[in-house]
This record gives C-alpha cells, structure tokens and sequence, in this order.
C-alpha cells in the first residue's frame, strides 16, 4: 500500500441554491479542488462520485457517468464511480478513491459528493431519508430517520440522564461555528431555549435538533504522497481509513445508545493511523440530529459513554476546549447536502491542518478525524488525517 | 409500494410470523435467510416461527412529521418492542395517551390498518401494540 495526500479541495456555498443544478453544483466543487490543486482535467486518472439519492430528488441515475462528461473527463474516457451509501455516500466515495491510490491502481483520483435536495418536495425527502433505514420494517410503519434518532436520544436519557437541553447545546455549538464559515447554509447564533421550544419533529427532536435540506457539493484531490509535493507546499496524508456495518434496523442493534459501526471503523482507522483518540486536535463528525452527535462522541472514544452531552455542554467540543468538533458548523450549520457531507467534512480537515480555517482555525492542529454515517448507522466511515 | 410487494410479507405483517433456527434455536424477526449466530451452518434449517405477540417498550418517539401515507395519524406514538421470544421490532402503540407511554412498559400486538396506497388504493394491514 501506498502512502496518499491530499493536495486539493473545493467546496460549494450550502443551501437552497435554487439557481444551481445538480450537474453545477458537482462540476463547481470538481473545480475548485481542481484549482487548488493547480491540476487540470487532463491529469485525473479516476472519478468517485458519493451521492446518495439523485434517483429520487432529481430523478437522474448514473451520475458518474454525468459528472464525468460535464467536467470533460469524457473524452479521455476516464473511469467514473458513483458510491452510494445513504447519507455516507461521501465519505466512502473518499475511502475509495483512497484505496485507489494506495494500491496503486490510479494516481491522480479525484472524489466528490454531490447532492440537491431543494429540487424535490418535502415529502419525497422525508420518504428518501427514511429509505436509508429497512423500509419493509421500519418506514413501512412510520418510522422516519428523525423518529429512529429520537429513539436512540429518548434511550439515551434513560440510561445516562442526558437532557433535552445538553441535545440543544450540540445545535448551539455547531451553529456558533457556522457563522464563522463563510460557506454555511446557516450563520445565525440560536439559543439553548429556542432549540428545546422549537416545534416538535419527532419527541424529543425539535426542528432545531435536525440538520437542514440542503444543496451542495464538495469535492478532494489525492494523489501518491511521495508526488505530492510537485502540487502543493501544503499536503495533507492520510493516515488511517476505517469502514464498518451495522444491523440496517435500529430495532436488531444490541443498543440503542451506542452505534457499533462507528466503534468498529475507528478501531480500524486508530490502528491503521497508530493514533488514539487523545491524538485528535480536531474532527469533524455525523451531527445529523444532535443526538449523532453526542452518540459518535462516546463511540470515538472523545468521552466515556454518557459523558459526551455534559462535555459539550460544557465547552469541551467547542472552538477553543479540549477538542472542537465540528468547526465547519457540521451538518446542523453548514448543512447536510446528503452525498456531499462526507467530503465537505474532508475539506474541512485539510483547512484546519493546512492552516488556513481563518477564523475557526483550531491553533496548531497536526491531527483531524472525520466521521460520516449512513441513516441511523447501517455504515460508518472513519478517517484520520495528518499534516505531511 | 405495489400490491404483490406488500403480500410477500403477509404472513410476517398479519401473524407476527419469524423464523427459528434449526440449528441453534434462536428466533428472528422478521424472516432471514441465514440464523446470524450459526451463519452457514443454519442454511436450509430456518422454520417458520409465529410469536405470541407480546413483548416491552425500549425506546419510543411521538412522531410529528411523517410521510404521506401515515399522514392522517400524526402525531403518532412509534416504539421499538422487545418481544418476549428475544427480538426487537418497530411499531406504533395506540389506544393510550402518547404521555403515559413508558420504556419498560408491557404491550400486546394488534392487527391494525397501518395505512393506504390513496383514498381508493390499497389499504396495507400490519401490527401495532397496545397496553396490557
């Protein structure tokens, strides 16, 4: 296996960018990394595309081969894959074109993630979130991906006390972050007590509990690391990538309040990365209700279980405690295009050991995580990076 | 979801229907092809197993915001059921008021309507739970 960098990142503004089609969106990520990483078309040797659902929100399958054309990698034929796993999408899109370069299979390999979701209605997009849990045995009889979160929380607070307000901080701290991220589709300070009024999605998620509907695209360049140097002062290596399953329905796990993928996956990617959780400056993880949030705390290993709501509370995630998560504002703030969180989170990671977060850089990070789930947790996809 | 998708699950909908491997004794529900504990040793040995249709709350939510086929039951009281022969499903609870729902608290399966494909479509039966 080869060492891989990473030498380019793009991102998107996310939102509802009712003037951006998904093929834009895609193509402007692909761009900018692109630029980033002062390589044209021409060098790309693989494309992977993480998108979870463009069949539903935009009725377009085969948007590997869409993305390909539109960023003109078509005419050299250059070989596209769309990955596709759930709300994970892009993270293992990142996984992949990592294991591309580290068997040595490719060079240049460009990933993104890609998602539009404001072109469909409301309820086809509650109907394509909950197709992420087992539709014949969980959808079939009300149980949307809000309701299935909420369960996790409502066992959360049984076993460990956690409270409604502790949820609220996750939303609080991810929002106060998001303002200081120029790309965020929200940039607005929200306060504990409006989170926990806010109106009820599923008891006790509130509105403010869940991540937006969003747009957006992001997109990395990873090349061989003993190469990267001829593209940028700047690498970032990939030090661990970890992958995992678990039960698809949320009723068969052995807990409610723990997500086993997510454990297995950062134990393969700490070993991998000879890195333990005391390692991380900095990590972006799948806040898509708060509750996630405070969950893949405890199963990274950031706290012991039933720790993670009082530490957030309490400022140990925040930009400037012991460890921030989630500086990119997460999911909650900086929105949850679907396929394209897993390699916005990417983007975030390089930002902050590259140097250059601006005003949510985390002073002299060396070593991130990311952390990006599918639905209720049926994949996780954990990756450590460090600064070459 | 198109009729003949629906009937193939009938049995599991209607009658709590699982299976039990032949080879270990666990039971599963819904059916699955192979028991997870005795992998390739369980093919061919997974027998249809019926539960009795009682069993306890684990976790449950108040749902609010729901697809269009449940609609016209929000808010609606969703939960995960631990049955007494060991699995775990997910169903909604009802004759109650959702505030007096509580984790640990013992329910039986009823046959239910769940919901309807439209007003003059299909209408898909299955289990929901109600207090004991």
């Amino acid at each position: 296996m080869r060492e891989v960098a990473v030498i380019g990142i793009g991102v998107t503004k996310f939102g509802e960018l009712w003037d951006k089609s998904y093929r834009e969106l895609a193509i402007e990520a692909g761009l900018l990394a692109m630029k980033d990483a002062k390589i044209s078309s021409e060098d790309i040797d693989a494309m992977y595309l993480g998108n979870m659902s463009a069949g539903r929100l935009v009725e377009q399958e085969h948007v590997g081969a869409l993305a390909a054309d539109y960023a003109g990698l078509v005419t050299r034929n250059v070989p596209s894959t769309r990955i596709e796993a759930a709300d994970a999408s892009g993270g293992l899109a990142f996984r992949h074109g990592y294991l591309a370069v580290a068997s040595g299979m490719h060079d240049i390999v460009v990933v993104g993630g890609a998602e539009k979701m404001t072109d469909a209605n409301d309820m086809q997009v509650v109907e394509t979130l909950a197709s992420s849990s087992d539709v014949e045995w969980e959808a079939f009889f009300g149980g949307t991906l809000p309701a299935l979160f909420a369960m996790m929380a409502r066992r959360h607070m049984h076993e460990y006390g956690t409270t409604k307000a502790q949820l609220a901080s996750v939303a609080v701290k991810n929002h106060k972050h998001g303002m200081k991220n120029p790309n965020a589709q929200f940039r607005n300070e929200i306060k504990v007590d409006a989170v926990v009024k806010a109106t009820m999605v599923a008891d006790p998620l509130g509105l403010f509990d869940c991540s937006p509907l969003s747009d957006g695209a992001a997109a990395v360049i990873l090349c061989p690391l003993d190469k990267a140097k001829k593209y940028t002062d700047k690498p970032v290596k990939v030090i661990g990538s970890g992958q995992a399953s678990d039960m698809l329905a949320l009723h068969d796990r052995k807990s409610l309040t723990s997500i086993s993928s997510t454990v297995a996956a950062a134990k393969r990617a700490f070993e991998q990365a000879k890195k333990k959780p005391s390692d991380i400056d900095v990590a972006e993880l799948h806040d898509s209700y708060t509750i996630a949030e405070i969950i893949s705390i405890e199963d990274l290993g950031f706290s012991k279980p039933g720790e993670a709501a009082k530490g957030v509370e309490n400022g140990e995630f925040s930009l400037g405690g012991r460890l921030p998560i989630n500086t990119s504002g997460g999911l909650k703030a900086r929105g949850h295009p679907l396929g394209a969180t897993g390699v916005a989170q990417v983007v975030e990671i390089v930002h902050q050991l590259r140097g250059t977060a601006g005003e949510r850089q985390v002073k002299d990070a060396k070593v991130g995580l990311t952390h990006n789930l599918g639905g209720t947790g049926g994949t996780a996809v954990v990756h450590i990076f460090e600064r070459a | 979801m198109a009729g003949v998708r629906f009937w193939r699950e009938i049995q599991s909908r209607y009658n709590l229907v699982g299976v039990k491997c032949g080879n270990c004794g666990t039971i599963d529900f819904p059916p699955r092809p192979l028991c997870l504990k005795c992998h390739r040793e369980s093919v061919g040995k997974m027998e249809p197993y019926q539960l009795s249709g009682l069993g306890e709350v684990v976790s449950y939510t108040i749902v609010h915001d729901a697809p269009k086929h449940l609609s016209m039951q929000v808010p609606y009281v969703l939960a995960i059921i631990k049955m007494e022969e060991g699995p775990s499903l997910t169903g909604q609870i009802l004759d109650m008021d959702p505030k007096d729902v509580k984790i640990g608290m013992k329910v039986r399966a009823t046959l239910r309507r769940v919901s309807e494909e439209s007003p003059s479509g299909v209408i898909y039966y299955g289990y929901k739970f109600v207090p004991l």
